[in-house]
């Protein structure tokens, strides 16, 4: 993970940026082109160390895969937690036995960690309230049970198995 | 195709409209400060979301602009009520515990003997 | 078909926005007030983006991205207030 270059995140860093504005000005004339191509560049080279940590790596094909098949995990879950919400919420009798429960996780890099509390944010009854070094406080709209191991299996492995593909 | 595509975001549509209405239901009926961002985050992410996706469909010119749109909400919405709950945390707010764990509580409490 | 369905889509948008205004001028504390005002805010943005398909105002669109921007700037600064750190 330490052995990425420089050159390869601020590729990377330029690369995403670059593709951004072509989204924001959604145009193709020369010049807002080249404007775009400078204006990545000297935001990439200010900000490529904290944005990435793996570089151009997260193009490779099986990288991809990885990412795309997240994604996917990700969607079916944000939608399951919606109909878990909604059905609390119509529920005239609120079941809810909410608690702010712990679990360590195995990943080391910062990105990683963001996208996997914000992925425990959307999913069905489960809320990062905080992250200190690796482990997380999450607030558990149903709890079932304290103890860390349990919680770890069954809030984050689906997410944590891929994630740990993609950045370590 | 040109039907196909407009029914396909009319149906997003309602089914974004139903997530917000229900997300701001939750606010109003859930019992604490913390359970209410739950419902408020969840409800109101997937309901902005699909509803702006929706209207993406609609109208295929502005789709990729719409996309941005979505993207923005789905990364923005968890940090900002996450930072918002660490927040109310350390100002004192009590969750409300049915006979569930605290377990954050032990890492205020030594923060406090250590300053 | 579609003026019934925009006065609908409206109405309920309306509905949702008042529900979580309830909330906003109930919440017992300024964190509830927060969260309701948050809700709101995406609200607008929705709103806005489907204003922007009716009338076909493209410029509406950027309009909501901007207030989608500053509105989760405001959260993250209301944050930073609630704990200590400003």
């Amino acid at each position: 993970m330490e052995n990425v270059s420089k050159i390869s995140r601020l590729v990377y860093t330029w690369v995403v940026l670059f593709a951004l504005w072509m989204a924001f000005t959604t145009s193709l004339a020369l010049d807002e082109v080249l404007v775009g191509l400078a204006i990545s560049f000297v935001v990439a080279a200010m900000t490529f160390s904290y944005f990435t940590q793996i570089g151009l790596k997260a193009f490779s094909p099986k990288k991809i895969m990885y990412q795309i098949q997240y994604l996917i995990i990700f969607i079916v879950a944000l939608v399951k937690a919606n109909f878990h919400v909604a059905k609390i919420v119509l529920t005239p009798s609120l079941p809810i036995n909410p608690g702010i429960v712990e679990f360590e996780t195995k990943l080391n890099s910062d990105i990683a960690k963001m996208i996997l509390a914000n992925s425990i944010t959307l999913t069905p009854g489960t809320f990062t309230v905080d992250v200190i070094e690796n482990r997380f406080y999450v607030h558990w709209l149903e709890v079932e049970t304290e103890d860390s191991e349990k919680v770890y299996k069954a809030i984050a492995e689906s997410f944590e198995k891929i994630l740990l593909k993609i950045y370590e | 195709m040109e039907t196909i595509l407009n029914y396909l975001g009319y149906f997003f549509v309602s089914i974004g409209a139903v997530f917000l209405v229900l997300g701001a239901f939750g606010i109003l009926r859930m019992p604490d400060f913390y359970t209410r961002i739950q419902a408020g985050t969840k409800s109101s992410t997937l309901g902005a979301m699909s509803f702006i996706f929706g209207v993406g469909l609609l109208e295929p010119a502005w789709f990729i602009k719409t996309l941005v749109i979505v993207v923005f909400i789905a990364i923005s919405n968890p940090i900002s009520s996450h930072a918002l709950a660490r927040g109310a945390y350390k100002s004192h707010h009590q969750p409300y515990l049915k006979d569930g764990v605290d377990a954050y509580k032990e890492v205020e409490n030594q923060k406090e003997v250590k300053l | 078909m579609n003026d019934v369905f925009f006065i609908v889509i409206m109405s309920m948008l309306v509905l949702a926005g008042v529900i979580a205004a309830i909330r906003f001028v109930k919440g017992p504390t300024a964190a509830d007030r927060v969260v309701a005002m948050d809700n709101i805010s995406v609200i607008i943005i929705a709103t806005l983006v489907f204003v922007a398909y009716f009338f076909q105002r493209y410029i509406y669109i950027d309009v909501s991205l901007v207030y989608a921007v500053l509105g989760f700037i405001g959260i993250l600064t209301i944050a930073r207030y609630l704990e200590g750190g400003i």
